[in-house]
């Protein structure tokens, strides 16, 4: 009740639930739900195996404002099974961004929270991915720009993690972690000696906000701020890259000369130092303003 | 998975038409709870969906009291539940009431 009095100006993106992220973004007041929760559309196979079910399966989608543009937004719940993509979530999300290929709005907002497909729903959580991953693609063949945002405790990982990848521009905060394998699940197939999960300092700057900012995966690297998120998505929804054959071909550039200078690299900082910071065991340290000011010099943009 | 119904005396019949509302999340040792207008001649119903079995008379307690605090007269209440304590329901419970309450005019 406290956050009433103080509105959204440092509300953590981190600690708000999906329902809080996209009122605080958004314009206020504007936010519609789509497939609302008493029509207690949830998952059919998690009452099959006798797992607690949710009113949303574990996501929100609907239409608002951003700075008075029109959006369609979805937000992944991530307390809820992790964010895990099962069938119902993932129609829910792919029938949003047809939505938006159809209507052509001024862009689409996602704000990915997931560890990737929901395992109890496997080969259907699959195929939702698949169908997400090719809808993302339509919806910018079609001129909208879709805005991948990153900041919640459960990261973005496996096919979440390729389809934000796929989006026009993502923004992440320092706490937003994003990748294909997560730390755990490469530590159980390849050993504790590949990567150590519970060493959280390898792990962020590992598949962290900052690092994967460096290297060229994100356009934004903001502070863990809702206010910030919203001031940076309404800058890249005003200066959408299309999707074209160079853009593609660009990113592959940006790709194949990454694996060339980085080859060597046995850690992060290995990779920073590569790229010229001076000091770069210090960057884990530093906070976003700071950090900014740390690594301008290199930064080469973002494919 | 356990599923719990149980039903409260409404006091009068107050207009509760307000939008519905979903608060918590399924998560460990949470709940969500979604409340909802419907035509149940006065009275409250709740529906409980738990991951863990045996707890009926703890529901029963713990939703009783909550009956006691506000007028449910044809409310839905569904609830989906990790393994929430009695305090977090209790806790949830409130706010789901207060929130619904806030939303009509």
């Amino acid at each position: 009740m406290t956050t009433t009095s103080c509105g959204t100006a440092g509300q953590s993106y981190y600690e708000a639930n999906a329902l809080k992220r996209i009122t605080s973004l958004l314009d206020p007041g504007s936010f519609h739900e789509i497939i609302r929760p008493e029509e207690k559309i949830s998952s059919p196979h998690l009452r099959i195996l006798g797992q607690p079910c949710s009113f949303n399966d574990g996501i929100i989608v609907g239409a608002g404002r951003l700075a008075g543009k029109k959006v369609l937004i979805a937000g992944q719940e991530g307390g809820f099974m992790g964010g895990a993509v099962g069938e119902v979530h993932g129609a829910k999300l792919t029938g949003l961004l047809q939505r938006a290929t159809e209507e052509g709005p001024d862009g689409v907002l996602l704000l990915l929270e997931s560890g990737g497909v929901r395992l109890h729903e496997a080969n259907a959580g699959l195929i939702a991915v698949s169908e997400i991953i090719r809808s993302v693609l339509a919806a910018r063949v079609a001129g909208v720009p879709v805005i991948g945002l990153i900041g919640g405790v459960y990261g973005c990982f496996g096919g979440m993690g390729i389809v934000a990848r796929c989006c026009n521009a993502l923004i992440i905060s320092e706490e937003g972690r994003m990748g294909l394998s997560g730390p755990e699940v490469i530590e159980t197939t390849m050993g504790v000696e590949e990567f150590d999960a519970s060493d959280r300092a390898l792990v962020w700057r590992t598949v962290g906000g900052k690092h994967r900012y460096l290297i060229g995966e994100v356009q934004r690297l903001v502070d863990d701020d809702v206010a910030a998120f919203r001031a940076a998505a309404i800058e890249l929804l005003n200066d959408p890259r299309p999707l074209s054959l160079e853009e593609l071909q660009k990113e592959h550039g940006m790709l194949s000369d990454r694996l060339k200078s980085c080859s060597s690299a046995y850690d992060a900082i290995d990779i920073w130092h590569t790229m010229g910071i001076a000091e770069p065991e210090t960057l884990p340290l530093l906070d976003t303003a700071a950090f900014h000011k740390a690594v301008q010099h290199v930064y080469r943009g973002a494919a | 998975m356990e599923q719990l119904e149980y039903e409260f005396d409404g006091a009068g019949s107050l207009r509760q038409s307000g939008p519905a509302v979903l608060v918590g999340v399924v998560s460990s040792g949470n709940l969500e709870v979604l409340v909802e207008s419907a035509e149940l001649g006065g009275r409250g119903r709740v529906v409980v969906n738990t991951s863990v079995r045996g707890f009926g008379e703890i529901w029963q307690a713990v939703l009783t009291d909550f009956a006691g605090r506000h007028n449910l007269a044809n409310l839905l209440i569904s609830i989906n539940d990790a393994g929430a304590t009695p305090a977090v329901v209790s806790l949830r419970l409130d706010q789901a009431a207060e929130e619904f309450y806030r939303g009509e005019p």
